[in-house]
């Protein structure tokens, strides 16, 4: 049964699962402690380490094991069950869903997660510890005589008014590669008619395609991009080596992603597990400190938020045929 | 006294004809309630003694029977019943008093004159013997008009000599007379009483006189 | 009087029995009510999956010869819009898997039958799954285009758990409220049996009258043969005092004519020792008589004591008549019957009883009294209670407040010569007894005896 789950998501997430690439390995605390924590995350290291160690500052005695895969890689080693892993971060809170909804995920219950907000777990399997928007990184220097955009209609005015400014300096998320990118339109689409005009104009002025937010930005900060559409704000923001860029969270809606933890089936921890996502959780959810869930929302009161919901909404384009149509869909308007 | 004795039982009506005879008081027998009716429409008595259970009815009807007719004459009801709720219908029904058989007749005698007494003097009740006045119906004796009243024993040791005078009764007779069977009295009690009412009679004609080896006799001088 | 042997209480099995049915009642309702709410929970969640799988089908299309099945996003989010639950999808056709969960049990779906539900094991948990169909032209050619959708059943469980709940309050109430009425129903019932036990209990002991009042059809039985035994009971009363009311009767009317003619006898003898026999014999037949009359007082008063009437007794004239009564024979002896004090006191019970105490011991007193005495009668009303006590100037009795004194047949050690049963003090202290008194023997201390009727207040 397992197997035959398997070889659907197979199906969706191509070969690279086969091989499950590590990017980063680290590991925090005493050797010899007692408690052992293996964490496997999309998440870079530098990011998540004041995490880690916020919570070893209070639980000394324990090992964590930090490992960072793509969330493809991710999910494979999750389902692939040969290397045990206590907790699972990722920004592919589809493919989290997906494997709490196919049964790889165990409940994790507690006064923490009780207080959470509804739309910040579900089924008590996927649990959200960071609010992350994607945003319009913008050159101001490519804007220099231009109105700033402050919503895509205003981004769409000025590309289709300025053709030649922007001509092949215009980019975004490969949805046939980024699973991100993917989880980005798809939800957009939904939500406004506009994705698909902006991906139009995008589409006619050349529009690059990039797998990945820092690629965006450093094109962006280097001038070669003008504009980078889709970056994921929580990147962007972190970049302090940033001169003439300016982040751009758009005013009609802005796109919101949740990053999520999960305890696995097979965790060998799964009480440790537990008492470290209660960490997590109540270390975004507290309103306070370096690790606020509202930090990169910026000033905006929310009205605009539009948060993409946990729930088995994220399977339907996780299906091969629906995935198939999109992709053909979205390559037909931005590959004119 | 004249009495009326109404009682079915024949016997007993004889004996108690034949002892209050021995007193010296008439008697009238009747058996039945009719008799009776008939005897108290005729004669006037000074006491009827009825008796309850008759063949021809209750002896509470000759009861009201003879209190429609106004009658005067006293009723003293006999009973051989232990009710005493029995008794008290008879009282209430105009009986003047009850008493249960075997009738003592000490009693009887005692209850005539109570019930005498009650309803006041009669001038039948008024004996004269020279100067002397008794009324046995209240037990006073007056002697030149001085009243003198008898005590029980006294009185009936008097009515004895008054109702026979010059009669001669013997000791024994008088011991007959005054006391209760029950009482264990020699005769010298007898003395005692005669000497008594030799004292009450000091200032009159009539005296008791003693007849040696007979006995006493009431005397005029 | 004898308790009844008690066997349960209609009143109690009737409040049981209603009270078993109520439960047994409140129980199915509990069931009912879940059963139902069980049904209906399912029915909807059956509903909701029939709609998701419905819209699933409705977006497939033949493109190219292909069957396009474009997942509506509210197809599988709507299944998820109240609880959290896990959905699962698949779409056959044929028996081609075209997308979704291959392994996902397949209702059983035939032409006639387009829709279909079922519930499973999947990976782990209970679904329901809901499955439609449709024939579908495609390259193909044309087959049965086939959507299974299931759901994990936490919100149906909690549903459940609600409809649960309240089939508990449901049945709770049913019971609460069929328990007052079962409580209400026992009391009706047993009311018409209440009063009729009021209506007995509340008549005097002398009242052996028939019931009349209206019975329910089934109490007439009852009632029947409550009032035959009542008619044979006072018969059989009348029967008794008939009897005693006889007895006297015989007995007293021939020794009426013995002791007359003895008397007669008595007044012609001359002789001194002869007539010392008759007056012995005499003495004889007035004690038989007297011991007649008291066995028959006693019978009648033992008689009157097992149904004690209770009526309001005027003690003060019961004395004055009674004294007045025996005045006369009180003389005959020279004997004074004095009133020293007759306090104005009543008393509840039986006068009958009363008189004849007093007159028993008044009877005593002139009996053992010398003559040329007082006895003297006093009726005294304090707070302890009331007190009717008669002294003689006698030789008192043997021992002062002996009770020996009042046990049938027993007579003092210093009363030869005097004619007496020894019952007068059996039948005052009986019925002292009964009125709630006692009776109270004790000698002056100036000489003479003095016996008392002492009824306490209450």
């Amino acid at each position: 049964m397992r197997k035959l789950v398997f070889s659907l998501v197979l199906i969706l997430v191509t070969a690279r699962v086969a091989a499950f690439e590590i990017e980063d390995h680290s590991t925090f605390g005493p050797k010899q402690a007692q408690e052992v924590l293996r964490i496997l995350s999309t998440t870079d290291t530098a990011i998540f380490a004041p995490m880690i160690q916020s919570y070893l500052a209070n639980n000394p005695d324990t090992f964590i094991d930090y490992t960072v895969a793509s969330s493809t890689d991710v999910m494979g080693a999750v389902l692939q069950q040969s290397q045990p892993f206590d907790l699972v971060i990722s920004s592919a809170m589809d493919l989290q869903t997906k494997l709490a909804n196919d049964g790889y995920v165990q409940k994790h219950v507690s006064g923490v997660t009780g207080a959470l907000p509804v739309w910040a777990k579900w089924n008590d399997m996927v649990f959200a510890f960071t609010q992350e928007p994607a945003a319009i990184v913008i050159s101001e220097a490519a804007f220099q005589g231009l109105d700033m955009p402050r919503s895509r209609e205003d981004l769409i005015t000025a590309m289709r008014r300025n053709p030649e400014r922007f001509r092949g300096r215009v980019g975004t998320y490969d949805v046939r590669q980024s699973g991100l990118g993917y989880l980005f339109a798809t939800q957009e689409s939904r939500v406004s008619e506009t994705y698909w005009r902006l991906t139009e104009v995008m589409g006619s002025l050349g529009a690059r395609l990039y797998c990945c937010s820092s690629q965006m930005i450093d094109d962006v900060a280097s001038g070669e991009l003008a504009v980078a559409y889709n970056v994921l704000g929580s990147y962007a923001f972190q970049r302090s080596d940033l001169d003439g860029i300016r982040i751009v969270l758009p005013s009609d809606f802005t796109t919101v992603m949740l990053r999520s933890v999960v305890v696995p089936k097979t965790a060998p921890s799964p009480e440790l597990a537990g008492r470290f996502a209660d960490h997590m959780l109540e270390q975004a959810h507290s309103n306070s400190g370096n690790f606020d869930i509202r930090r990169w929302l910026g000033p905006s009161d929310g009205a605009a938020l539009s948060r993409i919901n946990l729930g088995p909404g994220l399977l339907v384009y996780l299906d091969a045929l629906k995935r198939r149509a999109f992709q053909k869909e979205w390559t037909n308007a931005i590959l004119q | 006294m004249r009495f009326l004795l109404v009682e079915d039982n024949a016997p007993l009506a004889t004996a108690v004809v034949d002892r209050l005879s021995l007193d010296g008081h008439v008697v009238d027998h009747a058996a039945d309630l009719e008799t009776a009716k008939d005897f108290s429409a005729t004669t006037s008595y000074d006491m009827i003694l009825l008796d309850i259970m008759l063949p021809d009815g209750d002896g509470s009807h000759f009861l009201a029977h003879q209190r429609r007719k106004q009658s005067r004459t006293p009723i003293i009801v006999l009973t051989a019943r232990s009710e005493v709720s029995d008794r008290i219908s008879l009282l209430d029904l105009g009986a003047d008093d009850y008493m249960v058989k075997p009738i003592d007749f000490a009693e009887l005698e005692a209850r005539c004159r109570a019930v005498m007494r009650r309803r006041g003097g009669d001038v039948s009740n008024q004996k004269v013997l020279g100067k002397l006045r008794f009324d046995s119906g209240t037990g006073v004796l007056n002697i030149r008009g001085l009243d003198i009243q008898l005590r029980t024993r006294e009185l009936r040791l008097f009515e004895v000599f008054i109702n026979a005078p010059g009669k001669i009764f013997s000791k024994s007779a008088l011991v007959d007379r005054l006391f209760s069977y029950d009482d264990d009295v020699s005769e010298n009690a007898i003395e005692v009483y005669v000497g008594r009412l030799r004292k009450h009679l000091s200032g009159s004609d009539v005296g008791i006189v003693t007849v040696r080896g007979l006995g006493y006799k009431l005397e005029q001088s | 009087m004898t308790q009844p042997v008690l066997s349960g209480s209609i009143q109690r099995r009737l409040l049981i029995l209603l009270f078993c049915a109520s439960a047994l009642l409140a129980v199915l309702l509990y069931f009912v009510v879940q059963s139902v709410a069980r049904q209906v929970a399912q029915q909807s969640q059956d509903n909701i999956l029939a709609a998701s799988a419905l819209s699933v089908i409705d977006s497939a299309r033949s493109v190219d010869g292909e069957v396009i099945v474009d997942l509506p996003y509210s197809a599988l989010s709507m299944l998820d819009s109240v609880t959290d639950e896990r959905v699962f999808y698949v779409v056959r056709f044929g028996e081609d898997v075209l997308t979704g969960y291959a392994e996902l049990p397949r209702p059983p779906l035939s032409k006639a039958r387009q829709t279909a539900y079922m519930s499973a094991d999947f990976l782990g948990e209970e679904v329901r799954i809901a499955s439609v169909s449709r024939s579908f032209s495609a390259d193909l050619g044309r087959d049965r285009l086939e959507v299974s959708v299931a759901q994990t059943l936490s919100g149906q469980r909690q549903t459940l758990a609600r409809s649960s709940r309240l089939a508990l309050g449901v049945g709770a109430g049913f019971f609460a409220l069929a328990a007052v009425l079962a409580w209400l129903t026992a009391r009706a019932t047993i009311r018409p049996l209440d009063r009729l036990a009021a209506s007995v209990s509340r008549r005097g002991p002398t009242d052996l009258r028939p019931v009349t009042a209206a019975v329910p059809q089934e109490m007439a039985p009852l009632v029947t043969s409550l009032n035959g035994f009542m008619s044979r009971l006072e018969a059989s009363l009348n029967r008794s005092e008939d009897f005693i009311a006889e007895a006297a009767h015989r007995v007293r009317t021939p020794l009426a004519v013995v002791r007359t003619k003895a008397e007669i006898i008595q007044r012609h003898i001359r002789k001194p020792e002869n007539k010392a026999a008759m007056r012995e014999m005499i003495g004889a037949i007035d004690e038989s008589s007297r011991t007649a009359g008291q066995l028959l007082d006693h019978a009648m008063v033992s008689f009157r004591l097992d149904s004690l009437a209770q009526e309001k007794v005027d003690l003060a004239s019961l004395v004055n008549d009674m004294v007045e009564r025996l005045r006369p024979v009180a003389e005959i002896a020279e004997i004074d019957l004095v009133i020293v004090c007759s306090d104005p006191a009543t008393i509840q019970g039986d006068g009958i009883l009363l008189q004849n105490a007093l007159r028993n011991l008044l009877d005593n007193a002139i009996k053992y009294s010398p003559a040329d005495t007082r006895v003297e009668i006093r009726l005294t009303k304090g707070d302890t209670g009331i007190s009717l006590q008669v002294c003689d100037e006698g030789r008192g009795f043997p021992k002062a407040g002996d009770a020996d004194l009042a046990e049938r047949f027993t007579r003092g050690d210093n009363v030869h010569g005097i004619v007496g049963s020894g019952l007068g003090l059996t039948i005052a202290r009986d019925v002292a007894t009964a009125h709630g008194g006692r009776l109270i023997l004790e000698n002056n201390a100036g000489g003479g005896a003095c016996a008392s009727l002492f009824f306490p207040s209450s």
